[in-house]
């Protein structure tokens, strides 16, 4: 047992630091706070770029597929550097979800179709699982496609379809059969959201921002070749796919990032003549959160280890989810503490100077849409159902 | 980085893993528990037959030179089983300050007679007062001619009541709480002067509480720096919490997995009451409260082992995880195995009040955050 880096894996740190530090600049990050959309996507898409030249836009994927080839170690060091440097990870949609979807069940024809432009960023995905009628009972859905000569014809609706105002491609569950066991008859297309009979309509959210969507299918075609894998068997692929989702939905490297900050704020705050950070109370508060995140630091090490010597990640999956989601609300949480009544101010043009203030607005956005993140991925009371049957067999 | 263990741990860890099956089952560890000594010489002397005495030891005295993972694995299993015979007061309180402060001769002396189980050692730094502080220390040991003298008392020490040595902290300068002048001396508990008061705790422990009355130790007898006893103290204590916690985890993998069994085969309503919701997240919540502890043990196991700065946050993290993991897991053993939760009979709630003797030895979670957090924020 050992977690040491060796000279080399120092050596990758160094490299990584030195290439965030040049590539992520001030200019690019000033894009990326913007509150104009299409400004913002642009940025997103921009950063992936640059991460795809360098090679290290995809580090979960295998080497032959565009991936990086690194170990679980470099893989850690790499999250690690990019969560502490404030770098967002990339949008999860093409390269954590339906990129692993294609490469392991796709036809070659499919991947080379779709895979260059994933890695690229040069088209935006989005999720198309949850329904109005269909949320953590996903089996249950209803959108239907019914083969109509090498067609499917696809009515229904999709919902909490984050960036879908952005989208080129969604991937989608369908009901296809109704025969059977309810996850029997589900397929797993890939719809061009340009195809006739999408529709998308915007939810704002608590957050007072506009992300989530509903997307409507009315009578959409969609060539049989977009289908993955046979027909009835979706179900199947996306599960092997919820496990990769939940793995990375834990966020340790963020969370550690976000208590980092909190920490920068609270010994900045004033409390009765001190910094709060001096404040017992609120030491006990932030070291709660921090013990935890040492600990599912080495749970997810351990969980990346064993996914490294060959296994898949399992329902170990689940702990992370639950428990790193946990953490990223605590952490949102204590920055609203440490904002006080700056928490309530809403998005405006006034800078910090004016207002007096400079996180309070973002820490309660973040905390706000931060709710989601329990509710995501399968919610976790969800999470609980599979480990009490996965792992404890009840 | 890898998580795996060595050919010659995963052999340790079986070897003590089987004894405790075959030969340590919960009947006999009753029957040791309601003996007259509290332990049995017979299994010391296997476990001495089969080497774990000298697993911390470095090899010219005889010992193993194990490093802080096999110790990890060895306090596991012995946590599994319940073991009440001294391996921490004796192997790594005694034997630890020995290994890392004594002089050579002293080192010599008693190092191979604790490897071949003819030596029970205990760690007498308690008093009275003292609660966790392991600097507040009233006992004072004064030069009289070539000899200390040493006269205070000393309460719940681990062991007391069947050590033959015990290594005893006093204050040879400064005032009752200053974190010099705190000395440490060997000695041997027939010496002339020193009381010793036994008496068992609830997890099946024989303690003592010793009383000194002008007891003479030959200067020879000092173990570590004079007036430095302090950091040799701590670091010796830094390294049983990481074997506690490692015992700990051993028992709550045991009340996991048997309360799990419990609710698969328990009926009620013409169900097993493990098919309802209600009970499988709670014991969700307990498997995930004892993976997070496991890993924080990993943590701070891999911190001692390469010595890193931060090994002592990483084990005063880990103190305060067993304390709030041990408690839900145990509570909710006992609440889930109903009123044979509550019985004496049933081997449950011993393991709960070895988990909460756990909790207080060398500090309780408590105390242990306000450690982490003076090294964190302050």
């Amino acid at each position: 047992m050992d977690t040491a880096f060796s000279q080399e894996e120092l050596a990758f740190r160094d490299e990584v630091r030195a290439f965030i530090a040049k590539a992520y600049d001030a200019e690019l990050q000033a894009r990326l706070a913007s509150g104009e959309p299409q400004v913002y996507k642009q940025a997103v898409v921009e950063w992936q770029k640059r991460l795809h030249e360098k090679g290290w836009i995809a580090p979960n994927w295998p080497v032959e597929h565009g991936g990086t080839g690194w170990d679980a170690t470099r893989q850690f060091i790499y999250d690690s550097e990019r969560a502490a440097a404030g770098v967002r990870d990339v949008v999860p949609f093409g390269l954590k979800m339906v990129g692993p979807v294609l490469y392991t069940f796709g036809t070659q024809a499919q991947k080379d179709r779709f895979l260059p432009a994933i890695l690229a960023s040069d088209e935006w995905w989005c999720q198309g699982y949850s329904e109005p009628g269909s949320g953590s009972d996903l089996a249950s859905l209803k959108t239907k496609a019914v083969l109509d000569g090498d067609e499917y014809v696809v009515t229904g609706a999709k919902i909490w379809t984050t960036y879908a105002q952005f989208a080129d491609w969604i991937f989608c569950l369908v009901r296809t059969s109704n025969e059977g066991k309810k996850q029997e008859g589900i397929s797993f297309l890939l719809i061009d959201m340009k195809s006739p009979g999408v529709k998308v309509n915007p939810i704002v959210s608590i957050d007072n921002h506009h992300s989530l969507n509903e997307v409507e299918f009315n009578d959409v075609r969609v060539p049989v070749a977009n289908r993955i894998g046979e027909e009835n068997k979706g179900w199947t692929y996306a599960k092997a796919l919820l496990a990769h989702e939940r793995t990375s939905i834990a966020g340790v490297a963020d969370t550690k990032r976000g208590l980092n900050l909190v920490r920068e704020y609270a010994k900045r705050e004033v409390n009765g003549g001190k910094s709060l950070l001096a404040d017992p109370m609120f030491q006990v508060r932030m070291s709660d959160i921090e013990i935890e995140l040492m600990a599912l630091e080495f749970t997810e090490l351990r969980v990346l280890a064993a996914v490294a010597s060959g296994g898949a990640p399992g329902a170990e999956s689940s702990l992370l989810k639950i428990k790193g989601t946990e953490l990223q609300q605590a952490v949102q949480s204590l920055t609203m503490e440490v904002a006080a009544y700056y928490q309530g101010v809403l998005p405006n043009d006034l800078g910090a100077e004016q207002l007096g203030h400079e996180f309070g607005s973002k820490a309660r956005q973040s905390y706000m849409y931060g709710r989601a993140a329990t509710v995501y991925g399968g919610s976790n009371e969800v999470q609980k159902n599979i480990i009490a049957k996965a792992v404890l067999g009840l | 980085m890898n998580f795996e263990f060595t050919e010659e741990q995963i052999m340790l860890r079986d070897s003590v893993a089987r004894f405790i099956q075959d030969e340590y089952d919960f009947d006999m560890r009753q029957q040791i528990a309601k003996s007259a000594q509290g332990i049995s010489q017979d299994q010391w002397g296997t476990f001495a037959e089969l080497g774990w005495l000298s697993i911390p030891f470095a090899e010219e005295h005889g010992g193993f030179g194990g490093s802080a993972v096999d110790v990890m694995l060895v306090m596991e299993q012995l946590g599994k089983g319940l073991v009440l015979e001294p391996y921490l007061a004796t192997v790594l309180l005694f034997g630890g300050l020995l290994q890392k402060g004594a002089s050579a001769p002293l080192q010599a002396k008693y190092i191979p007679k604790i490897i071949d189980g003819t030596c029970l050692g205990a760690f007498a730094y308690l008093e009275r007062q003292s609660r966790y502080e392991l600097a507040d220390v009233a006992s004072t040991a004064s030069l009289k001619g070539s000899d200390y003298v040493l006269n205070g008392e000393k309460v719940v020490v681990l062991n007391g009541a069947n050590a033959d040595h015990a290594i005893v902290s006093a204050r040879t300068s400064g005032g009752q709480s200053d974190e010099s002048g705190i000395s440490l001396f060997l000695i041997p508990l027939d010496a002339h002067g020193v009381q010793r008061l036994g008496y068992r705790m609830m997890d099946g422990q024989l303690v003592a509480n010793l009383v000194f009355k002008d007891v003479a130790v030959p200067a020879a007898h000092l173990v570590g720096e004079l007036d430095q006893g302090l950091a040799l103290m701590q670091d010796v204590v830094m390294e049983a919490n990481m074997a506690l916690a490692a015992e700990a985890l051993g028992i709550m993998e045991q009340l996991n997995s048997k309360t799990l069994e419990y609710t698969k085969t328990r009926k009620q309503f013409g169900v097993a009451i493990g098919s309802f919701q209600a009970l499988q997240h709670r014991m969700v919540d307990t498997f995930m409260a004892y993976e997070q502890t496991k890993s924080l043990l990993y943590r701070a196991v891999c911190a001692l082992t390469d010595d890193e700065e931060d090994a002592a946050t990483a084990v005063h993290a880990l103190k305060v995880m067993v304390d709030r993991a041990g408690k839900l897991i145990f509570s909710e053993a006992i609440q889930l195995h109903g009123g044979m939760g509550l019985t004496d009979e049933l081997d449950i709630g011993h393991f709960a009040k070895r988990l909460m003797m756990i909790n207080t030895t060398f500090g309780n979670g408590d105390h242990h955050q306000a450690q982490f957090n003076a090294l964190r924020y302050n």
